[in-house]
């Protein structure tokens, strides 16, 4: 039916995704000029692998977002499931399963804690999450007095190399622990909510949460599993940072929250609820990572990489907020 | 269903109801705010039990209460006022959100639109079903609506005031629509305040009275009075109003005014002491005129004189200071601040009148301000100190008036004042117009309501595709003209 992938390109074309997506590619040209190192394979496996851990947190975030709601405290959730989870592994050891089913189930923990609160007693999701985000980084500060760990067991020191391959000369690539984990989290989170019904139910609850209820969908239910993806993503992220950093610091990732609301914004999820697409957190990451690698490419000093973040969310959420308003007066003198 | 009754602390809400609903029958249920219209639905709905000794028969099988998934199985489907779509979601997901309940399953979407497509067929719409629902106009949103609870299968389709924000052609789409659903078996009930779409609409009518059921009546055995009558227990009667009461001085006037793709080449004068009526259908142009006048949406073309003197208008700041008030239409969005107390909402206009040392607001001054105005316009409220969503909705009408009235307008603009307001209100506000037109003002009131522009007004206006079509003395007109004006 070729009318309907006209119509559908159409609406692509006018869609957030589309000029992100102009954008990312514009400045990947432009990079690409500036200086050869941007375009190169090592590159882009490195961008890979040090975005993973903003990425797997973004797609949790995304979710809660369409959801309706926002959780800030799963900075501290994966600082916590990281110092737990690789305490335990030194101290009575573990394999891949055990030590991502112990962060995970801390994380989801943590999640469904947030969730309660937020459901049982109504209230806002953001002031619970600043609440919790203190209480969970406030304990493990008190009781770990801010200690690092550097010895991690060896097998998860080494990590995972798989399909390796040759590129150039001298140089070998292949699919890391880091990477496999962000790939996996799109996916799941892909089909989480756009081929089941539980996440068609998540974008309508943050559509019209009042319609829900009288439809009679099990509005808790869906908070409760919402904020335990957020919790299980945190885990999952914070297992993949200390095998990158090689080390467990408690004090590291409290603080890189914005970094992860700045890539979900950008990538055109509402802090409304009920708007945003995998697809476009992907891209939303992608330019985060685009312009924040640029910066050091460039060779400009990277205490300018604050700014240019945010001077790129004001103009991409200044252009959707412009282009809805155009669409919204040509509409109305039809 | 029979002997409903259902307490709320004590109150009752509904006492000793009976209600019998026919299969392919067009019901309307009627009474004022506070009747138990819709605590009657929420029983039939599921969403509230009776209490012990009512009765629910549906198709012979007896029921001692009902819950949502019940009533849902059994047909039963409301469509609220506020339509209960997902405006982010596509037509398709709306219509077949059936498809997203029960336990975690993966989602169809080739399914989902071909139901969707089907359902629309029923009713003979034709949306894109990947279309969302945010683009839709309201009248679309609501046929939607109708698609999504015939897709679930309805047998007992309740509409509560599903007419409030359609125009007048929209409204005759949706009345053939029901006699539609009617031919396939459906039962309709309807909820109105508007009595003359009840009586063109209905077979029957049950009229509702302080919790308790006044009547079942055959829509053709009564007419819009008794009905009115049968409401509130008291007898309103419409009149003419008195040519002679529009007299004075010529207040605003207009000049081959335009805006772009808005409205065009409208010239009026507004009087002291006079109501003008200004009625049209949406699109019209008549709010997008009101919004210039009021400073808010500024004309490309023409002249505003106030007094004789050409004036311009850029903002609502520069109408205000000069002594245009308007009152929005939409009144709980755009006229009042919902969750603060009515004190706070009726000083919002004047507060740099109460100001009193050191620049801060003088309690005693706003306390005074607020008695005078509470007083004035009869706001029935145990302490302004109250939010203003915990008034019922014709004395938050009053209350946006007060706010509006305390700065001493010389022009009012009112813009479907009456809208979502029971009877006996509507009457206090009618009243309140009167009033100020005694006072001098000068009144605009836009409304959708033919009966409401002829009977309050002086002289009457009716737009069309953004023209001034026509400007008639009220005692000069009759309902069956201006209804042609509006719809030609």
């Amino acid at each position: 039916m070729p009318e309907v992938r006209v119509a559908s390109f159409d609406r692509f074309r006018r869609s957030h995704e589309f000029w992100l997506l102009m954008v990312i590619l514009g400045l990947c040209a432009s990079l690409g000029f500036a200086n050869a190192q941007f375009l190169t394979m090592q590159n882009l496996f490195d961008l890979l692998t040090s975005y993973a851990f903003v990425g797997i947190l973004a797609l949790g975030l995304l979710v809660v977002l369409i959801a309706g709601g926002i959780d800030i405290s799963f900075t501290a959730t994966a600082s916590v499931a990281q110092y737990v989870t690789l305490s335990l592994a030194n101290a009575y050891g573990a394999n891949w399963i055990s030590v991502f089913a112990i962060a995970i189930g801390i994380g989801g923990a943590l999640g469904a804690l947030n969730a309660i609160f937020i459901q049982k007693l109504r209230i806002p999701s953001i002031i619970v999450s600043v609440a919790t985000l203190n209480i969970f980084y406030g304990l493990l500060i008190f009781f770990t007095g801010g200690k690092y760990i550097y010895s991690l067991p060896d097998w998860f020191a080494t990590g995972i190399f798989w399909f390796e391959f040759e590129w150039g000369k001298d140089s070998s690539y292949g699919v890391n622990l880091q990477i496999l984990a962000l790939a996996l989290a799109f996916l799941v989170t892909w089909l989480l909510l756009n081929r089941t019904n539980i996440g068609r139910q998540i974008y309508a609850m943050g559509g019209n949460a009042d319609a829900a209820q009288r439809l009679g969908f099990h509005v808790f239910g869906l908070n409760i599993l919402v904020y335990c993806y957020m919790g299980v993503m945190a885990g999952i992220a914070s297992l993949i940072q200390a095998q990158l950093a090689q080390s467990v610091a408690p004090t590291v990732l409290v603080g890189k929250e914005l970094d992860v609301v700045a890539a979900v914004v950008l990538g055109g999820a509402s802090l409304m609820g009920g708007v945003g697409t995998v697809f476009g957190t992907f891209l939303g990451l992608t330019l985060l990572a685009v312009l924040q690698n640029g910066i050091v490419l460039l060779g400009v000093s990277s205490y300018w990489s604050p700014f240019f973040v945010g001077l790129v969310i004001l103009i991409s959420v200044s252009a959707t907020a412009w282009s809805q308003r155009e669409r919204r007066t040509r509409s109305a003198r039809q | 269903m029979s002997g409903i009754s259902k307490r709320f602390g004590g109150v009752h809400a509904l006492r000793d109801v009976d209600l019998t609903l026919e299969v392919g029958e067009v019901h309307c249920l009627v009474g004022e705010n506070g009747s138990g219209k819709s605590t009657l639905i929420k029983i039939i709905s599921g969403v509230e039990a009776a209490e012990p000794g009512g009765r629910i028969t549906i198709s012979g099988k007896e029921y001692p209460r009902l819950n949502p998934v019940y009533s849902t199985q059994c047909g039963i489907q409301v469509i609220y006022q506020d339509l209960s779509l997902f405006p982010n979601l596509t037509v398709a997901e709306n219509i077949a959100m059936a498809h997203h309940l029960g336990g975690l399953h993966s989602v169809n979407w080739a399914s989902m639109r071909a139901t969707a497509k089907a359902t629309m067929a029923r009713v003979g719409v034709e949306f894109d079903p990947d279309a969302k629902v945010s683009e839709l106009s309201i009248a679309g949103r609501q046929l939607v609506a109708i698609c999504r609870a015939l897709a679930a299968d309805a047998k007992l389709l309740i509409m509560d005031e599903p007419t409030a924000s359609l125009t007048r052609h929209e409204v005759n789409a949706l009345i053939a629509l029901v006699s539609e659903l009617k031919r396939a078996g459906i039962c309709v009930v309807f909820v109105s305040h508007r009595l003359d779409e009840v009586l063109e609409i209905a077979e029957r009518v049950t009229v509702l009275r302080d919790g308790a059921k006044v009547g079942t009546f055959a829509a053709d055995t009564i007419d819009g009075r008794k009905l009115s009558h049968l409401m509130t227990g008291k007898s309103f009667e419409y009149q003419v109003q008195a040519p002679e009461l529009a007299a004075g001085p010529v207040v605003l006037e207009v000049k081959d005014l335009g805006r772009q793709g808005e409205y065009e080449d409208v010239s009026l004068q507004l009087r002291a002491g006079e109501v003008v009526g200004l009625t049209g259908l949406l699109g019209s142009g008549r709010t997008e005129l009101a919004l210039s006048l009021f400073g808010m949406k500024p004309p490309d073309r023409g002249t505003i004189l106030l007094d004789g003197q050409p004036i311009e208008l850029r903002t609502n700041a520069e109408a205000i200071h000069r002594g245009i008030a308007y009152v929005s239409e939409d009144r709980l969005t755009l006229g009042l601040i919902l969750n603060q107390s009515v004190t706070a909402n009726i000083t919002l206009t004047v507060l740099e009148h109460l100001v009193g040392a050191l620049g801060l607001i003088a309690a005693r001054a706003r306390q005074s301000h607020v008695a005078r105005w509470v007083a004035e316009l009869g706001i029935k409220v145990s302490n302004p100190a109250n939010a203003v969503k915990t008034l019922s909705g014709g004395n938050q009408q009053r209350v946006v008036l007060a706010k509006w009235m305390a700065t001493g307008p010389r022009v009012l603009i009112l813009d479907s004042p009456t809208v979502g307001v029971d009877i006996s209100a509507k009457d206090g506000i009618y009243e309140i117009i009167r009033r100020l037109a005694r006072d001098g003002v000068a009144v605009l009131m836009i409304s959708d309501e033919i009966p409401e522009v002829l009977y309050h007004s002086h002289r009457v206006l009716v737009m069309r595709e953004g023209r001034l079509t026509t400007d008639v003395a009220a005692a000069a007109t009759s309902e069956d003209a201006l209804r042609q004006a509006v719809n030609a």
